[in-house]
């Protein structure tokens, strides 16, 4: 367990700073922020001083080794934009992005494993066909194209839900939280429909391969044997013995979700991270950008872990070993 | 006499409807099961035995179907009735166990677990009721230290260990009969034979009949109190074991004997039976035996009726001459 952590902090390090010199070194190519954030009619002297107080009149290595110097005592640089600690901004925006993933997965958990699980075991009814043809529709359409078909329909048409924003906020343990305003609810409805809705495709189509697969093992035929009712059988036997690949895939989700959840906040207008990242490329806002994708590694990192915890409740055959890293 | 059968199951015909046509797995079976009684099933792989097992208990899937015919357990019909009602009689009155020792327990769940949802499938029972329950079935099974068993996951265990919870899962209802399909077949000839002897003991101390599913006939000479060979759905003999072994009146059972090797025929060619069964969809008409038979007769392609001699019934117009 102990050489297990120490291995993927490990490789979780080496990732971070290979990725830190990546986007570095990426958005120095790409053009001069300075350009961006000064006004028009900013004379030399005044564009010369921006550059000074940004520390952009350094050589791309000195200016790197400073943000590695920085980044090692935890401090990764102020935000160009906002003149604040890109990590505060960051988490600023994080609340609303956690919120809407975890929304989205909620859907995908509570609609996809019901549906996969009786396209499994009832495989041969109309229903479980429409049921696979719609997971097939719903995983190729494109989240853009879904997101503005969603708002046509329901904000556009029939009125029913806001288009865009972030409903009114409350704070929950000293986080501003949407989902517990009848407003909040109502905003967050559309844009977590359109991210689930690929999740909830994948998930019934695991769900169902594993129902398949489990259903028509001798267990299965044992506790049908000794009377068992059929709830007891779906929700007893067979569920925990297909959750491992769905587990995975949710973790991976889950984090790619939080992590690039760009299109859907860009076409909902949602005030989370995703959108944060888009504005911050676009005004070459470095420090945003490389803290937030540092972020995002330790977002993977924490998930994978957690689903490996999870494995191990699940299935008792699986257990910790140093080469699982 | 017939009063006192527990089981008579009576002109059953399980059938599998498939694109390819009707598959007759179960065709017209009928036998009966006493109290107490030690009943084998005897046939090669295909010839119906488990589906006969499973017919019994209701567990048919689609496509396949019971098309006619009755199983009656004390007199009461179980074929069609509702979902619920025999789910009341399957594990409480009518328990079964499989082949496969590895897969009959479930791999993410502790065996406590398991004992305990088959208990409650028919009773309200709390846990400590459900432990001490399952601690008393699973000495019954001859397992050493059971309480460390409980806490265990199948895959902690031996074959021999995990066959041995199945049948105690099987017994933990107290059931009237115990239909057991090829249960022993997977384990090493040792524990077969321990297992064998148990299940004897337990059956005779506990007044459970059982009907010993196999392809093994050594292993019915040994257990069984009566016999039913079955071929291609059919039965085609049935009586008390010694009759159906000393004297076989069907050219099937006859040939099953004759391969089984014997200590007394040490070094000559094991006798096996000529070519293989036809398919199920193309079965020859009248004895499904007749194109490995090594004495057809011109009847032998019309429906051939059961024969009785002595309460010992074959489907066979030219029966095996019976040794003096």
């Amino acid at each position: 367990m102990i050489v297990y952590l120490i291995n993927r902090v490990g490789q979780s390090l080496f990732v971070l700073s290979a990725m830190s010199l990546i986007v570095f070194v990426g958005i120095y190519v790409i053009g001069d922020p300075v350009q961006i954030l000064v006004s028009p009619e900013a004379s030399a002297e005044e564009i010369a001083q921006v550059r000074r107080n940004l520390g952009l009149d350094l050589s791309l290595p000195t200016q790197y080794l400073r943000f590695l110097s920085g980044a090692t005592s935890g401090d990764l640089g102020s935000s160009f934009v906002y003149n604040e600690s890109a990590i505060v901004v960051i988490l600023r925006h994080f609340p609303a992005t956690l919120e809407l993933a975890l929304a989205a997965m909620f859907i995908a958990i509570a609609l996809g494993i019901p549906l996969g699980v009786w396209a499994g075991i009832r495989s041969e009814t109309f229903s479980a066909k429409a049921i696979m043809a719609a997971s097939t529709v719903g995983a190729s359409l494109p989240t853009f194209w879904v997101g503005l078909i969603l708002i046509m329909c329901f904000a556009v048409y029939l009125g029913w839900l806001p288009a865009s924003g972030r409903g009114a906020t409350r704070s929950v343990f000293g986080v501003e939280l949407s989902i517990f305003t009848r407003d909040g609810l109502a905003h967050i409805i559309l844009p977590a429909l359109n991210l689930a809705l690929f999740k909830v495709s994948l998930v019934i189509r695991l769900a169902r391969a594993g129902a398949r697969e489990i259903v028509g093992q001798e267990f299965i035929k044992f506790a049908r044997a000794t009377g068992q009712s059929p709830a007891r059988i779906v929700l007893g036997h067979l569920l925990k013995n297909i959750m491992i690949p769905i587990v995975t895939v949710l973790g991976l989700e889950f984090g790619s979700v939080l992590a690039f959840s760009v299109v859907t906040e860009r076409v909902f207008s949602w005030p989370g991270m995703g959108n944060l990242l888009v504005r911050s490329l676009f005004l070459l806002d470095r420090p945003i950008v490389v803290a937030y994708l540092m972020l995002t590694v330790v977002i993977f990192v924490v998930i994978n872990f957690t689903v490996d915890v999870i494995y191990t409740f699940l299935d008792p055959r699986i257990r910790f070993s140093a080469k699982a890293g | 006499m017939r009063a006192e059968n527990i089981l008579e199951v009576d002109g059953l015909q399980t059938w599998f409807h498939t694109r390819k046509g009707v598959i007759k797995a179960v065709d017209s079976v009928s036998f009966s099961l006493r109290p107490g009684e030690i009943l084998g099933l005897v046939g090669e792989s295909g010839s119906g035995k488990s589906i006969t097992g499973l017919s019994i208990l209701g567990l048919i899937d689609p496509p396949g179907r019971i098309v006619s015919g009755e199983v009656r357990y004390k007199g009461r019909n179980l074929v069609g009735l509702p979902e619920p009602e025999i789910r009341a009689i399957r594990g409480r009155n009518i328990a079964m166990i499989f082949q496969d020792p590895m897969m009959t327990l479930n791999p993410v769940l502790r065996i406590d677990t398991q004992m305990r949802w088959a208990l409650a499938a028919h009773e309200q029972v709390d846990k400590n009721a459900a432990r001490a329950r399952s601690l008393e079935v699973l000495r019954l099974v001859g397992i050493a230290a059971p309480e460390e068993r409980l806490g265990s996951y199948p895959h902690e265990l031996s074959g021999g260990m995990r066959q041995r919870i199945a049948i105690a899962i099987a017994m933990l209802n107290k059931p009237d009969i115990l239909i057991a399909d090829e249960a022993t077949t997977a384990l090493d000839v040792t524990i077969q034979a321990q297992i064998l002897s148990e299940m004897q003991n337990l059956c005779a101390a506990t007044g459970t009949a059982l009907i010993w599913i196999t392809h093994d006939l050594s292993v019915v000479a040994g257990l069984a109190d009566r016999v039913c060979v079955m071929y291609a759905g059919r039965i085609v003999e049935q009586g008390l074991v010694d009759d159906v072994l000393d004297r076989p009146m069907h050219h099937y059972t006859e040939g099953l004997i004759g391969s089984v090797p014997s200590m007394n025929a040490r070094g000559k060619p094991l006798k096996q039976i000529a070519e293989i069964t036809r398919s199920l969809f193309d079965l020859p008409s009248g004895c499904a035996f007749r194109n490995r038979c090594p004495k057809v007769i011109a009847g032998c392609s019309e429906p051939i009726p059961v024969l009785e001699r002595n309460g010992h019934q074959f489907r066979c117009i030219n029966p095996p001459v019976p040794a003096p």
